[in-house]
């Protein structure tokens, strides 16, 4: 192997924003991903969306993750986004949801910017692959 | 990536643009094409920052702690970059980077820039972007720097090659006596943090550490690690004694989860600081990181050219073949690759 050679990785954040405490899906998709040989950034429970941006740019992420189960999407994913945007860096993030979403807020969620919303029991082969044809190349 | 793509990144890194600064630490993970002019272009906006290394068992509270001297520091208005690394997998090469988790007194605050970094499978405690990273950090404009190693056993000590000042923490009841005579990672604290000092056997640890730094300051004076006992070699100032004493490591007592002591070593890595830089130690610790690094840098320019001149032989398949065969072995096939170069670098020269 070559001592200069490149190794890209994909870099995901995985986090859990609001008032949610069920981080038992996060956790899987966390090992799942990191099975899958990408770096996984957990941020843990209770993140504000300030939290989530803050994280994501400093990490410079490929991948932002969010898991939100509360129903509260409608407000705080926006929030995250906006963040983002405000960082300069919306553009080359992937940003999924995974969690319970009705469809009508699927289709919203998407108009927003997010990529895919993975509702539950979506196979993780799924989810990964996703990712690895969608991730932005850094 | 274009050379021109990365001058702008420098600009704005310099500007103080916390995502050229994320992508610039990314394109140094990444061993980007161009990632060394890129550093290259740094290191003239270094050498600022106070740059601190925190090491331990997993679970000592590195992370907790980091958090708390973190804040300790934006509490006396200075900016802080924080490089946590966590291991990665052997398996898949994956990693779960899980320090962030307790950054908790910094939510929100943009001017401690904390970045996860995957061991990327370097054994050591670091992963190789580290020093890089921090000179990245530095040439931003961070006042210090943190950098929390992988929950290192015995014998991770990486990190003294690219920190100031070494905290090694200690958690109570780690072993008796015996550990505290063993070799490794116990040999490279500057300061020992016995974190979890409210639990049981604080005190016997606390005790232990200091029986073991009164053992080992008196032989390693000597040592020219540029380390604990650089022993400053004046020349004429008759004012300023010649630095006989060192550093003797200090112990520590702290409770991150509460704050507690978090002061108290605050203060104690300062100490160590002003002492390297009236003994000079910093600078010969800069000399001897730079050489380092110079060496590293050229083995992996040696290890290219010899990869190339693998491949002009057909490759390392073609190569094997003969060994497996037993009709020569690997020493004698290294030798014969390198001959070549051998050959130039003795030709004689104008």
């Amino acid at each position: 192997m070559s001592a200069d050679q490149e190794q890209q990785s994909i870099r995901c954040l995985v986090a859990k924003v609001g008032l949610d405490g069920h981080d038992r899906g996060a956790h899987v998709i966390a090992r799942a991903f990191r099975d899958a040989g990408f770096e996984v950034i957990y941020s843990g429970l209770h993140n504000a969306p300030d939290e989530i941006v803050q994280a994501a740019v400093q990490e410079d992420v490929n991948v932002l993750g969010i898991s939100i189960l509360s129903g509260a999407h409608n407000t705080l994913i926006p929030k995250v986004i906006d963040g983002l945007k405000e960082y300069d860096a919306f553009e080359d993030t992937l940003v999924l949801v995974g969690g319970v979403v009705p469809d009508d807020d699927k289709a919203e969620l998407k108009d927003l910017g997010v990529a895919e919303v993975f509702g539950p029991g979506t196979p993780m082969e799924e989810t990964v692959e996703f990712v690895r044809e969608n991730a932005p190349q850094r | 990536m274009s050379a021109p793509d990365h001058d702008e990144l420098l600009e704005e890194l310099l500007a103080g643009k916390h995502r050229a600064l994320a992508r610039v630490i990314t394109k140094i993970e990444n061993r980007d094409p161009g990632y060394r002019e890129l550093v290259s272009a740094l290191h003239a906006h270094t050498g600022d920052a106070e740059v601190v290394g925190i090491t331990g068992s997993p679970g000592a509270g590195k992370s907790t702690l980091v958090d708390k001297l973190a804040d300790y520091y934006r509490e006396r208005g200075e900016t802080v970059g924080v490089i946590a690394v966590d291991p990665s997998s052997p398996f898949t090469g994956g990693a779960v980077l899980g320090d962030r988790i307790r950054m908790a007194s910094n939510v929100g605050d943009m001017d401690v820039f904390f970045r996860s970094m995957s061991a990327r499978g370097t054994l050591g405690g670091l992963s190789t972007a580290t020093t890089d990273a921090v000179k990245a950090l530095d040439a931003f404009g961070k006042d210090k720097i943190l950098i929390e190693t992988v929950g290192a056993g015995q014998n991770e000590i990486d990190v003294v090659k690219t920190a100031d000042t070494v905290a090694v923490l200690v958690p109570p009841e780690s072993g008796d006596n015996v550990q505290m005579l063993k070799a490794g990672i116990l040999e490279i604290g500057d300061v020992f943090v016995v974190n979890k000092a409210d639990l049981d056997g604080a005190d016997r640890t606390v005790q232990e550490l200091r029986e073991m730094i009164h053992m080992q300051t008196d032989r390693t004076a000597n040592l020219a690690t540029g380390h604990h006992g650089a022993s400053a070699v004046s020349d004429g100032d008759a004012d300023e004694r010649a630095d006989d004493e060192g550093w003797t490591p200090s112990v520590v007592e702290t409770v991150a989860k509460t704050g507690e002591g978090v002061e108290r070593l605050v203060e104690t890595l300062a100490d160590h600081y002003d002492y390297l830089e009236s003994s000079g130690a910093l600078e010969a610790k800069a000399r001897t990181r730079y050489a380092e690094e110079i060496r590293n840098l050229l083995r992996e320019d040696v290890g290219q050219l010899l990869e190339a001149e693998i491949e002009r032989r057909g490759g390392m398949e073609e190569l094997l073949a003969d060994v497996v065969a037993c009709e020569t072995d690997p020493y004698a096939v290294a030798d014969e690759v390198i001959e070549p170069l051998e050959r130039c670098l003795e030709a004689p020269r104008e």
